[in-house]
Order: C-alpha cells, then structure tokens, then sequence
C-alpha cells in the first residue's frame, strides 16, 4: 500500500510509530505534542496510555523496551525536564526493543511557560536527536529512529517543535511492519544502574557516541544540495523550509542527525562554501560545536535566540533586504480567556472579592493570574502550586499565608501535585489548596487522566477520587464542593485559610467544553430591573456586554447558564431560562 | 496543472478561538490536495485557542516550502470576525482580497473597559483592499443553525480561488462530521451565491 495524504506533524509521527511496529506508547498531554498520542490510539495494534506524568510515561516505555518490543514516549520540552531522570539513565542502560522518546519543542511559546531547547539537554544525555523538518520526514525519521535506537543500542529523541508538530504537509503512507520481539535476557550489568555496572556503561556510552559521530556522516537523513557556493548554510528541522523559502539559490546541509554532530560532513560542506551560515531557532547548539571545531561560521551574531524564525527574518539578516510591510492597524489585544460558563472563573470571582493571593499551577486557570480576575500570583511548572505555597509558610510562617491559597487543577495535581501536598502533610504546612475538580485536562484539549475513570483507549476503569486520596494522606479538612455555589465557596475558604492546619477544597464541575456536558438554561437580563452597576461583569465572562445604555446585554449563542452573573446580581436583574 | 498556479497561493483564516479556523482551513488544504498541488497548513493548538485571537496559514503551489505566511504575501484574508480582519491587514498584498463575516465579538480587553473596539472598520478596510463582507452568523441562523456559519464564510470565500463548486461540495462531504453534510451543503451554497 502506498497513499499520499496530508497529516498534522504529530499525526505524521503516530503513523510513523505504526509503520515501525511499536507495540506501547506512553505519554503524559502537553501543548505541541498531545496529538501524537491522540493518534497512535487510533492504531489498535499499539497500546496507548496517558501516564499521569512524563517521568512515569518514560519509564512505562523503558520497561516495555527491555522487555523486547518497540515502544514510544511522547511529551512537550518541559515533560523533559520531568522525564529527564529515566531518561539519563536509559541512555546508559540502553535498550531491549527500539525505544523513541518525542520531544516537542515551543519557539515562541505559543502554550508553554518557558522556550528551552531540548537538544542541550540531548547533549548533557548524550542521547541521538533526528529532527524532521515536514510531515513526511516526521513519518520517516521516526521509523529510522528505531532502526538507529537497535542498532546503536541507545534510546533516541525525534524532536519537533511547534510549527512542525501544528502544521500539516504530505505523507506518503505505507504498511505497518511487525517487528519480531527480541528476546529478554537478564543482563544485570545493562539494566541495573549501580555505581558498579553504571561506571562500565558509561565508557559504552562514550564510545557509541564516537562511533555515531562517524557513522552519521552517511546517515540518509542527512542531505547536502550544493548550489551557489558562495552562500551555504547548516539548518535542520523547520527552518530548513525558511532557507529554502528565501534563498532557493543557496548550498544547504540539511541536518537530520542534530545529536551527535556528524563531523565530518560540516568539515567538508564548510570547506566547499565562502560563507557558512548556522540557521538554527533556540540556542546556538550546533553554532557553538562547529566553531569549537575551528570552522568560521555565523550565527546567533544575527540571528536572534527568541521565538520563531521565518523566511523574511533570514532574507533581511542575511542579504539585508528591506522588505516593506504595511504598519499592523493600532488594535485592542485580544489575549486567551476562560471560556463562557468555565468554573474557574467562579472560583476564581470568590477568591478575588477575598482578596487572595494563588499560588498557581499549569492550565487554563493559569489565566486567574490576568484581569479582571487577578486571583494568581505565581505559576513555575506542573504541579508548583502547592509546594510553592509551603515554601511561602516555611519562610515567612503560617500567618503570612492565610491569605494565600494554592489553585491547581485536577489532572496536574494527579500529574505532580499530589507530591507536593504530601510534602505539605508531612512537614506540618497549614496551607489551603484549591483542586479545580473539571474531570479532564481542559487546556491540552480534553484528555482522561487518572480521576476521571476512562483510559486512552477509551475503556472505563477505575477513577482514582481524589477526595479519598487526600482524606488517605491524613488530612482532616477536605471538601468537595459545587464550583457555582460561590456563598458556601466563599464560607469555606474563609474558614479553611484561618484554620492552622492543611485543608483541600475541591471544586467541582465539568469543563464546558467537555462532550456530554449538556446546558439546560440559560441567564437573560431583566432590563427594567437592570442598575447599570456592572458587578456582573465584573468576572470578564465573555458573554456579557453593555447595551448603549449601560445595561447589560448577555449574549445568548455563548451563554452556557452557568448563573455565575445572576448570583452577583443584587437587583434579580438577570433570571435563569430554559436553554 | 495550469500556468497561474506555479506560484504559490497564501490564504490567512484568522478569527477567535472557538470558532473553527480549523476545520476551514483543513476543507481548503483538502480541496487543495485533491486538485494535486503540494500543501502547507499551520494551525494553532492549545492555550493560544481559548478565546483569543487565532489565525491558521493555508498555502498551496507547485512546491510549497515554508509553513506560514508572512506580511505582505496573502492572497486571501478569511476573517471569521470584523476585529480580527483589522488585525491581520497588513498581512495581504497590494491586489489581496479581504473576506469578512460581519460579526463583533469584544475581546477580553474590551469588555473590561481597557481598550475600545474600533469604530469603521468595514468602511476603512474597503478603503483599502477588495473586500467582501457577510453577515454570515445571521444568514446561519436563518438555516436553523449558528454554528454553520464558517462554512457560509468559506462559501463567500469560495468565489475567489481556484476550485470549482462541485470539488468544494466533495470536499465538504468528505470532511464535515456525516451528520452536517446537508447542512453544510445549503451553508455553502448561501455563501457561493451571495
């Protein structure tokens, strides 16, 4: 079979995994690389999990590696950070079957928290990196990962980055290939990494590296196109289609391999062009080898370390073209916003007439830190809320944070969070956590997680409630509690922050965007009731607007009834109808 | 593959999350393939989507390279949103056309009395460019159903490039969810004929 169609990046490398036989994948969701797995659960032949971080994801794949079958990893350039413990690790202990780690990257930060680039930690791993540069070399490079991953006995990552991973371009499709088992041996010296073994591998691993450093040099992947000589560039990845874009005419060595450098190759493209350009987004992670090899290049001196590169930045840094752009129209900023009807938003309306401080967590409610909520104070990583929060106590003690609480949602406390409140149990923090309970991960798009009792796969298992689970901590002062009934909210955050001991509040109520969540009404204003106060708009719901008049006009195709607006009204100038 | 078609066509879809940049854009990378050109789509996932502005890049040639399009290089502005076609202008050539769905939504910004959402902007793009405006949510609502309204949008849209009417229906068929293929079908024939 042989199909041309076009696919997402990460539709690209889910069809990859297929055809290279992969048997597991495991992944943790995270904005740009959620739909790698939201498709490779479409191929039956694989088991598909979401694990509730990126740590245990890696290992589930590592362990489905020694075990002699193909398995996959997915996760964003952050989810490195987490995974990075296994990942380390693995790189010594290398693999049973091909084990491919995808790491997706986010220039510009489009839906990220920091811009790192996850080749520098591939470097300090010492693990292979291939980075694709289209849908269909992200089809392809993934099942040459697996061949490298066996061959050179070593986990590898496909690193995408957002452009890539977002954008879709042709695929050629093929066959699944079924890849025989290899057979499990125990071998304690590869698989078990104490000092002893662990010295051992780590000459392997140095000599797998040098062995690759040569070996890559006639990797496919890799593709040198000499034309003008005067100009040549060394790219990879997405921007590699800028060079193409803007000077067709150049000599290009397309890098497939980015980790380790394949030498040689740059030796000889370098000394076969005048002028060497490094064109690569993030840090000057190839920029920096070539010139420690000797090789005069330019590099970051042009071309900037932030965000996203394109056609146009490459013709005016590199020719000095001016090209003239329209001036943008001076217009109102239209920032990302909790959605009509979003129980965040009503926490979050509670919290701010309290006049409280969040220590913040990884998710849509990660926007409680902008108006007109200004609830959030702090947002680090997944899982940060709580930990940070008792780091606030132990500095500054337990009257500092009584108006302070920690908000996290529940798919990142089951993700990490729940780490720190054990933390705080254990050493006899006071604070007051908030667990927004909207059964999903609302901001990656709507994936299961461990407390809402369906699998990737789409099977019902059992939910872990987490209710019991801080209850199973020892925690004495733990409640559940409707998101939209904002006066018992507002009672219970009074007394648990007064309190001198660790409570947890969990809020509950559906994403609105979740599928079978139904709405049943809808709020209408009353106009002649109407004061023209404005406390109803207040929260920044973006169904409602004032009329010309200054009353309020509530939008009834974004309405979702969530009552949020009438509970604020003082003169029942908005009423509850049907939908 | 005709002459004209050696360069590349860019086609912007910009409007606010939630409103289906997405799936429009796919139907014209779809219709795109299916004509046999190469295709580039961008699209934008995640916490960008929630509410805020949005724009996706359809480009389509003999041989497409980069991903995205860049100021000054659009053939089409599809805005599902007046604002949001005010945004992005300065993204279309000189001969560029602007397809507009004659709809106001305030950004958060708006709402909060920070910043006014500005008055004239149909009167001031016409100023500039070919445009085409519909009031598409309100001709969507007339079919029975709001949410259509994007493919009215594209119908509009539609009479600019380079397909024809029987290859848009097919695409539509084949990319709507099956249960909205009728619907979107009339959806479409509003927009083509206005």
């Amino acid at each position: 079979m042989s199909k041309k169609t076009i696919m997402l990046g990460n539709e690209a490398i889910a069809r990859g995994a297929y055809e290279a036989g992969v048997k597991v994948s495991a992944a943790y969701p995270g904005t740009p690389s959620t739909e790698i797995s939201e498709n490779i659960v479409k191929y039956k032949e694989i088991y598909a999990e979401w694990s509730p971080n990126e740590k245990v994801a890696a290992e589930v794949a590592i362990g489905a590696s020694i075990s002699g079958v193909r398995a996959m990893v997915s996760m964003k350039h952050v989810g490195v950070n987490v995974a990075s413990d296994p990942l380390y690790t693995a790189a010594y202990s290398g693999v049973g079957g091909g084990l491919v780690l995808v790491a997706a990257d986010d220039p510009g930060m489009y839906s990220s928290q920091n811009e790192q680039d996850t080749r520098m930690v591939a470097r300090a791993a010492q693990v292979p990196v291939l980075e694709p540069s289209d849908s269909g070399e992200a089809k392809e490079f993934t099942k040459y990962a697996y061949e490298i991953s066996e061959q050179y006995d070593t986990p590898v990552i496909v690193r995408t980055t957002t452009r890539l991973s977002h954008s879709q371009s042709i695929v050629e499709l093929n066959d699944r290939v079924e890849v025989e088992d290899k057979v499990y041996e125990r071998n304690v010296r590869k698989f078990v990494m104490m000092p002893g073994n662990a010295i051992g591998r780590h000459l392997v691993v140095e000599e797998r590296n040098n062995k690759l450093i040569e070996d890559s040099c006639s990797f496919p992947i890799n593709k040198v196109e000499y034309k003008d000589t005067s100009i040549g560039f060394i790219t990879s990845g997405i921007p590699y289609l800028y060079v193409k874009e803007a000077m067709p005419e150049a000599s290009v060595l397309k890098l497939g391999i980015i980790n380790p450098l394949p030498k040689k190759l740059i030796e000889e493209f370098a000394s076969k062009v005048d002028k060497l350009y490094i064109f690569e987004e993030l840090e000057p992670v190839i920029e920096e080898q070539v010139k420690s090899w000797g090789i005069e290049c330019i590099g970051k001196e042009i071309f900037t370390i932030q965000g996203e590169y394109s056609a146009n930045m490459l013709k005016k840094a590199v020719l000095g073209e001016t090209i003239e752009i329209k001036e943008a129209k001076q217009v109102p900023a239209r920032p990302p916003i909790l959605c009509p009807g979003c129980p965040h938003r009503s926490v979050y309306s509670v919290l701010n007439r309290l006049k409280i401080h969040g220590a913040g967590d990884i998710g849509c409610y990660t926007l409680g830190a902008v108006a007109p909520l200004n609830v959030v104070d702090t947002t680090i990583c997944m899982g940060a809320s709580i930990s940070t929060l008792h780091g606030m106590e132990m500095a500054k003690g337990k009257d500092y944070i009584k108006n302070w609480v920690a908000v996290i949602g529940d798919s990142t406390f089951m993700h990490t969070g729940v780490n720190s409140l054990m933390n705080m149990v254990y050493n006899k923090g006071t604070g007051t956590v908030i667990i927004l309970d909207n059964s999903t991960t609302g901001m990656t798009g709507h994936q299961e997680n461990a407390a809402t009792g369906i699998t990737l796969q789409g099977d019902v298992t059992h939910a872990i409630n987490i209710y019991h689970l801080c209850k199973a901590m020892g925690i004495e002062h733990v409640y559940e509690v409707n998101a939209f009934d904002t006066k018992a909210l507002e009672e219970l955050v009074k007394e648990e922050t007064a309190r001198d001991a660790v409570s947890v509040i969990i809020t509950k109520a559906p994403c609105v965007l979740l599928k079978g969540v139904k709405f049943t009404t809808k709020c209408r204003p009353v106009m002649d009731k109407c004061k023209k106060c404005g406390v109803c708009l207040k929260p920044g719901c973006p169904a409602l607007t004032k009329n010309e008049d200054g009353t309020i006009k509530i939008d009834e195709t974004m309405c979702n009834g969530c009552s949020l607006c009438m509970q604020l009204c003082k003169f029942d100038a908005i009423e509850e109808v049907e939908a | 593959m005709d002459n004209m078609m050696k360069t590349t066509r860019n086609i912007m879809i910009v409007g606010v999350g939630g409103q289906g940049t997405l799936l429009t854009s796919r139907i014209l990378g779809s219709i795109a393939i299916r004509a046999g050109y190469d295709v580039k789509l961008s699209e934008v996932h995640g916490m960008a989507q929630r509410g805020g502005s949005v724009v996706t890049y359809v480009r389509y040639g003999e041989e497409v390279a980069e991903p995205i399009v860049e100021e000054g290089q659009a053939d089409v502005l599809i805005a599902f949103e007046r604002l949001e076609a005010f945004r992005y202008l300065q993204f279309l050539k000189e001969d560029g056309v602007v397809i507009v769905n004659d709809q106001r939504i305030d950004p958060i910004t708006v709402v909060t009395g920070v910043a006014k959402y500005p008055e004239n902007i149909i009167e001031s793009i016409k100023d500039e460019f070919r445009m085409y405006s519909v009031d598409a949510m309100n001709e969507a609502k007339k079919l029975g159903n709001a949410k259509v309204f994007n493919t009215i949008v594209l119908g509009v849209a539609a009479q600019h490039m380079d397909f024809t009417k029987e290859d848009w229906i097919k695409v539509i068929e084949e990319t709507v969810p099956p249960k909205t293929i009728e619907l979107n079908k009339k959806a479409f024939e509003i927009g083509y004929t206005i």
